[in-house]
């Protein structure tokens, strides 16, 4: 089949430099969504831990709203659904909204987690020395909770580098649009698995250096609990 | 003489279930109280509430005639916020049965993190008087170690240190030595000796009997929430005048 191999061979370099554009636009998604995320998720836990249920029951409402329908149809409803009220959003804007609010919810239960593993003692210990809850949380219950929290974060980073394929489906330039793209100009349709296993490439080159972070974290917070 | 800590009428439920009774209690300057009892008998409830971890629900604490989590506002009693108990805790010292020690910090850290924090020293101060502290207790040499490095009688050596550090009017052991293996309970029970020969003013729970006999002036036997009997430890231990008392020094006494 050497008209096969002379296309690849053609194509290659195309493929690539198309590909390394787009994997650029999946970091700045990925990044964003994922300040959107930490942020609202920090909103969320807060509400999740208050004492006033005007507090409580939206956060505990978003949280089952948001882990309980795909984040397709949340994207589709930001993408589509709010241009019909008048909140127009570009692909990459509802990208970043939709991929962050949807990870708020899963970060907060990380949050939430983190917090609630740190032994009742350590808060009393620290209560007993003198000091107040707030600064009980800054310098004893966060800094614990922040190692408990820091690998399942890691995890849930590597998670949203693969959930952005999805907003291929409204038409932001990232890995997966593109490849689509690339495979629909018919003189490459004679490649295109070869194509996705360059896309499955590049994703690889940003999840393993995650992997390792997080099997690191792992193994520092085995370390001393 | 007025006592350093006066507690007055003290009753605690939990749902409806009553652990405390109405205890009423008076310490002086100085004075040794070991407080023993079955468990369940309201004990560590009581220590508890001397510091406001459990907030009590009837009753009053004073120390040095100063309410401690409340304040008194038109003749009513009103519970102080998070921040005003705070500065009350900080003369309270608490040791607890399980350490508590912080395991993100060092030995150092965890004698140097209140001082630094709640009573506002310097990195550098703080760290020299938490090291004096590690000294008082023998651990100077264990000042970089992280807790789970030490023994259980260490860590609760580096706990008793973190606890004087603040330099506390009143200290409250709530049974120190109950989490440790046989052989570590000496080296806790020598610290608190040394502690109590300083003329510091302490509330104990214990189980260790004879070592409550040794050092304390007073010694009060607690059931059901109650205050069952109390007087000097001699006359407590080889002559209890209530039968449960003497039943629960025979249990204890012929483990």
């Amino acid at each position: 089949m050497p008209d096969f191999w002379i296309k690849l061979w053609e194509w290659s370099p195309k493929i690539l430099s198309t590909l390394l554009n787009a994997t650029a636009m999946t970091v700045m998604v990925t990044l964003g969504a994922l300040v959107v995320a930490l942020v609202l998720g920090l909103v969320v836990v807060l509400m999740r831990i208050s004492p006033l249920k005007v507090l409580r029951y939206p956060a505990l409402a978003y949280t089952d709203v948001m882990r309980g329908t795909p984040a397709l149809v949340q994207l589709f409803i930001i993408y589509f659904g709010l241009s019909d009220l008048g909140l127009e959003f570009d692909p990459i804007s509802a990208a970043i909204v939709g991929l962050g609010m949807n990870g708020a919810a899963y970060v907060g239960e990380v949050y939430r987690a983190g917090i609630e593993a740190i032994h009742k003692g350590q808060v009393e210990a620290a209560l007993a020395l003198g000091m107040s809850p707030a600064r009980a949380m800054r310098y004893i219950i966060l800094p614990q909770a922040l190692r408990l929290m820091l690998p399942p974060l890691c995890n849930y980073a590597i998670l949203l580098v693969k959930d952005t394929a999805i907003i291929s489906t409204i038409a932001a330039p990232e890995i997966m649009f593109e490849a689509r793209r690339m495979v629909q100009a018919t003189f490459m349709y004679a490649i295109s698995g070869q194509i996705y296993l360059f896309c499955a490439v590049f994703y690889l080159a940003l999840t393993l250096p995650l992997s390792q972070v997080a099997k690191r974290l792992e193994k520092a917070r085995e370390r001393w609990r | 003489m007025k006592p350093l800590l006066r507690i007055v009428d003290l009753h605690k439920s939990f749902g409806t279930l009553e652990v405390l009774t109405g205890i009423s209690i008076e310490v002086a300057k100085g004075e040794k109280l070991s407080i023993i009892g079955p468990s369940g008998s309201g004990k560590t409830t009581l220590l508890r509430c001397i510091n406001y971890l459990e907030k009590p629900t009837s009753g009053h604490i004073y120390i040095d005639d100063e309410l401690i989590g409340e304040k008194k506002a038109d003749g009513k009693y009103v519970r102080l916020s998070d921040r005003e108990l705070a500065k009350e805790r900080a003369e309270i010292g608490f040791v607890f049965q399980r350490f508590n020690l912080f395991p993100h910090l060092t030995a150092l850290d965890n004698v140097g993190v209140a001082p630094r924090r709640v009573l506002g020293l310097e990195k550098r101060d703080a760290e020299e008087h938490a090291m004096a502290m590690l000294e008082k207790v023998g651990l100077a040499h264990k000042a970089e170690e992280f807790p789970e490095r030490l023994s259980g009688g260490q860590q609760q050596r580096v706990a008793i240190a973190r606890v004087l550090a603040m330099q506390p009017k009143l200290m409250l052991f709530d049974e120190a030595t109950s989490a440790l293996d046989p052989e570590l309970i000496g080296e806790v029970l020598k610290v608190i000796r040394e502690l109590a020969d300083e003329g510091r003013t302490m509330l104990m729970v214990t189980h260790e009997i004879h070592f409550a006999e040794e050092i304390s002036d007073r010694v009060i036997f607690m059931d059901g929430g109650n205050i069952v009997e109390e007087g000097p430890p001699t006359e407590m231990f080889s002559n209890p005048a209530h039968e449960r008392t003497r039943l629960f020094l025979r249990q204890i006494l012929d483990r």
